[in-house]
């Protein structure tokens, strides 16, 4: 079996709340027990709303914040074992807004040539040379070379993100909302590129988003947390036809196709996010899970296997 | 009479380098009951309409239109005091950002029930019952505890409910949303969305839904207006224009979204080459031809605004006969998600 | 307002650019009078003060007794010789007010390359680390804030000795505060923001992202203080002169000009006047650049 490029095992990340002078502080488990394993060349989704703990997850990945406990493997070796300029050689991010990701004073070509910098990579003109031939891979003309991000669109700003990304030739993206700042038809042209560039460069990417129609385009594995947890992980096949925990599929009824004909679709879970500091006994989706049973309420549900993954649900078959 | 009549409505912004014409011959009409959904991606005025319908504009900005008629009041000619008097009781605004358009200094219960004792007279004790009356429509439990409370305590998806419930305060006629759901979660969003819809049925208000998600408008929607550029590209029955796209723009967008069940994943999504032009200065002809695969000489000239089937207009020189044979298959056939 | 702020982009092939923003912020600073004015005064003053020996032969320490208090050119004993007179020692008043220019120049500029690198580095350090880093360094600038700046300086000069050097190291020591609170503010909305997690992500090492990603974001706030608190010195510099600890006799500062005339004022008024105005003219022309500054630079950020 060839290792995985990148490797979750139980990865759990807590912070202490401090909720006045004279109570005890209390835990917040932003990401809980999280194992997950990318294949190499893959693109594993994440999927979950605001509060669900993808960005946690995802700054973990990056070397930015350490796991409570748990461990992070990339290529098999521990990231805590690693210093965090190598993790930066092999993990990249691409940022949501690409307004606030670049840097307003840098030209897009030291905004491109900066990780060569940090990494002390090439000489002056070797970086020239590789922050044109990024330009080229990303769409951008070579004249935009001395600009700087004031004078460029959403698009072209993201594309230098993605530049950036990219110039360390790294084996693994992290891609936060790559597109949900950007308009419709941009968004189509950032997706096509990143499509086009994981063939060309043989990337893998954690795609974290909250768009399932842009997961089902470009997910090969999905992912789906709730509360810190992965509660479902599928193929995209298997999530997108017969996805097994609740929230997937209250997930999946959400997603407003173009079509007319079908109307709005009955929301299938009420209520709202439950309070990530005190959350719910049992099954952490029980208050809001249509099928709850009594036994939900009490007990923890453990992964159940499927075929093509795994759900955390009593339900799951 | 329709409830709004907006004929050739114009916003000009005088800018540094010159006049930019954000919003150009935009006409449409709405009836009670009916949802209009205006949809367009950033800069094509979408929101400009939405706000020069609320006379909320920018200061510096400059409105012109033929006619701007609310239930048959000349909005162009009314007084301030008049508007005054329809915003908010006739005509209600839902902003994006609930965060920022509800005041932080005071509860909720304060601002819905001056949302009511400013239009009508009376008591505190009607205004109390009717906005825990609303908040219960809306869907937010233990409404009256909620009174209260102020905005920071209430989470995304609760403060737009309240906006909801503070537009609905007065029974308006007519309610703008302005991307209502675009800072939501995607359940939230799906929830807001049919409680607007079923809120509109019941009380036979008219809904202008201000968006750039196509999904959205296909679901909540009765009738269409695609913008770009400042222009009004494409009009009609939301069946009609998703059916049919007639407008190279319009098909461009919906192109460019991945449907599940439709789009084969992996596949490359459609693309709309180069950039929206700049509105400053003089513009002539149709604004999308520098993008449009379609484009010829004729497109430089004064764009007719042409009837597709009876409702159903669009603003191209192309034969619609034609553009709908080039159609790809949309959404009315093949593989639909169960 | 989407609409107007997307409405800059034209077509990729065909249309070049919107300008770089050095090009647009020079566009508004022409447009900007306060900013021209006092960049125009700042640099007729500059100027003078820096090519003084070649505007007036005189030397600013030459003492003529037979020629005292020689009145300007413009009153009825004037003459174009000293055409701002001379002063209780005989000396050209105009060269002394050349090479004084040079000596506030001189304190206004030390002064801010002292304090603006103390209360910079505080400020970044409290705005990027936070916590107890943050904690400690806002209990030094409230201890700075408690010290009353011309009678801590009063005290370290009748200490110390009172020389120039004593005055700018003084001055430089004190007036670092404003520096230091501004960078602590402006720091901590830059160190939230993508760009500089972005650079953690990719490698770059603490002091990289400080130098590189943080400070040039600072600047243009701290360059507005760094004239305000230019034209501080100067005049805390005129005072502590006045009171005779400041810039010693001979030295022609400003002050002291101001401080030595001061028992001819009721009879030979333009002593006082002469300098004080040339001290007005500077310290107004660096505020209204600063405020210009201020002005010319901030919309660049907003965007």
């Amino acid at each position: 079996m060839t290792i995985p490029v990148l490797e979750l095992k139980d990865v759990t990340k807590t912070y202490a709340i401090r909720q006045g002078i004279f109570r005890p502080p209390a835990t917040l488990t932003a990401v809980g027990g999280v194992s997950l394993t990318v294949a190499r060349g893959e693109v594993h989704a994440l999927v979950g709303e605001s509060g669900s703990g993808k960005s946690t997850l995802a700054r973990m990945l990056l070397g930015l914040i350490a796991p409570t406990s748990g461990e992070i493997r990339i290529d098999g070796v521990p990231i805590a074992m690693t210093n965090r300029r190598e993790v930066a050689r092999r993990i990249q991010p691409v940022f949501q807004d690409p307004y606030s990701s670049l840097n307003p004073r840098k030209t897009v070509a030291d905004l491109i040539a900066l990780p060569l910098v940090a990494h002390r990579i090439g000489s002056a003109k070797d970086r020239q040379k590789r922050v044109a031939a990024m330009l080229d891979a990303v769409g951008l003309p070579r004249r935009m070379i001395d600009a700087y991000p004031g004078q460029m669109s959403g698009g072209q700003r993201q594309r230098v993100a993605i530049a950036r990304a990219l110039v360390m030739q790294p084996d693994v993206l992290i891609c936060d909302e790559p597109t949900s700042a950007l308009d419709v038809s941009v968004q189509a042209q950032i997706l096509n590129l990143l499509m086009d560039l994981k063939r060309e460069f043989g990337l893998t990417y954690f795609f974290i988003s909250h768009n399932l129609a842009v997961v089902e385009h470009l997910a090969d594995r999905v992912a789906v947390m709730y509360l810190g947890r992965i509660v479902e992980e599928r193929s995209r096949e298997a999530l997108f036809e017969r996805a097994s925990h609740p929230y997937s599929k209250a997930l999946l009824d959400c997603v407003l196709t173009p079509d007319p004909t079908l109307g709005m679709p009955d929301a299938a879970i009420t209520g709202a996010f439950p309070n990530p500091i005190a959350p719910p006994p049992g099954c952490t989706f029980h208050p809001r899970c249509p099928r709850a049973t009594d036994h939900c309420r009490v007990a923890a549900p453990p992964p159940v296997p499927l075929a093509d993954g795994f759900a955390t649900c009593h339900l799951a078959t | 009479m329709p409830l709004l009549d907006v004929d050739h409505l114009t916003i000009d912004i005088p800018t540094e380098g010159g006049l930019l014409h954000a919003v150009n011959d935009v006409s449409f009409t709405l009836e009670r009951g009916e949802t209009l959904a205006i949809v367009g991606e950033s800069g094509s005025g979408k929101s400009l309409t939405s706000l020069a319908l609320m006379d909320l504009l920018p200061s510096k900005a400059i409105r012109r239109a033929r006619s701007l008629r609310f239930d048959g009041i000349d909005l162009q000619a009314a007084s301030e005091r008049d508007k005054e008097n329809l915003r908010g009781d006739r005509m209600a605004m839902i902003f994006q950002e609930p965060m920022t358009s509800l005041n932080p200094a005071y509860t909720i219960g304060d601002q819905l029930a001056e949302a009511l004792r400013r239009h009508r007279k009376v008591d505190r004790k009607t205004a109390r019952d009717r906005a825990v009356h609303l908040l219960e429509r809306v869907g937010i439990t233990a409404a009256a505890s909620r009174l209260g409370q102020y905005p920071h305590q209430l989470s995304g998806g609760l403060r737009q409910r309240v906006m909801i419930a503070m537009g609905l305060m007065c029974e308006p006629d007519l309610i703008i949303a302005d991307e209502p759901t675009t800072a939501l979660d995607v359940t939230i969003q799906a929830q807001i969305l049919k409680l607007l819809r079923d809120l509109q049925q019941e009380f036979g208000m008219a809904l202008i839904l201000v968006t750039h998600d196509l999904g959205v408008v296909a679901r909540v929607a009765t009738k269409v207006a695609v913008m770009y550029a400042g222009r009004l590209v494409e009009t009609g029955p939301v069946e009609a224009v998703f059916g049919a796209p007639s407008h190279p723009y319009t098909r461009g967008l919906l192109r460019a979204i991945p449907v599940p069940g439709r789009t084969r994943p992996g596949e490359p999504l459609g693309t709309i080459p180069g950039q929206v032009p700049s509105l400053v200065g003089p513009l002539s002809g149709c604004s999308f031809r520098n993008r449009c695969d379609h484009a010829q000489d004729a497109c430089a000239s004064e764009i007719p605004d042409r009837t597709v089937t009876p409702g159903h207009r669009m603003a191209c020189i192309l034969d619609p006969v034609q553009t709908w044979a080039e159609a790809p298959a949309l959404a009315l056939d093949d593989r639909r998600p169960q | 307002m989407t609409s107007v702020s997307a409405s800059g982009a034209a077509p990729l092939d065909d249309v070049p650019l919107r300008r770089s923003p050095l090009a647009r912020m020079a566009k508004r600073a022409l447009r900007h009078p306060g900013f021209m004015a006092g960049t125009v005064v700042l640099a007729v003053l500059l100027l003078c003060s820096l090519a003084a020996p070649l505007i007036t032969a005189y030397d600013p320490y030459a003492q003529d007794i037979s020629r005292r208090l020689l009145p300007p050119v413009w009153q009825a004993k004037g003459t174009w010789e000293h055409w701002l007179g001379t002063d209780k020692l005989g000396r050209d008043y105009f060269a002394r007010l050349l090479y004084g220019g040079r000596i506030s120049l001189l304190i206004g500029v030390a002064t801010v390359l002292v304090s603006g690198t103390i209360g910079t580095a505080l400020g970044v350090a409290a705005g990027f680390f936070g916590g107890r880093v943050d904690l400690v360094i806002g209990y030094i600038i409230n201890v700075r804030l408690a010290l009353p700046v011309v009678l801590v300086a009063l005290a370290a000069a009748a200490l110390v000795g009172s020389s120039l050097n004593t005055v700018i190291i003084v001055l430089g020591l004190l007036l670092w505060d404003r520096f230091a609170v501004v960078a602590r503010s402006a720091t901590q909305q830059i160190a939230g923001a993508d760009f500089v997690a972005a650079a953690r992500s990719i490698g770059c090492s603490t002091r990289l992202i400080v130098l590189s990603e943080v400070l040039p974001n600072i600047l243009n706030p701290l360059i507005v203080i760094a004239t305000l608190e230019m034209a501080h010195a100067i005049l805390l510099e005129a005072a502590l002169s006045f009171l005779g600890l400041g810039v010693q006799p001979p030295l022609p500062s400003w002050g002291l000009m101001i401080a030595e005339g001061k028992q001819f004022m009721f009879f030979s008024p333009w002593v006082i006047t002469v300098p004080g105005v040339a001290l007005v003219a500077l310290v107004l022309a660096i505020n209204l650049l600063g405020d210009g500054l201020r002005d010319v630079t901030a919309p660049e950020n907003r965007s």
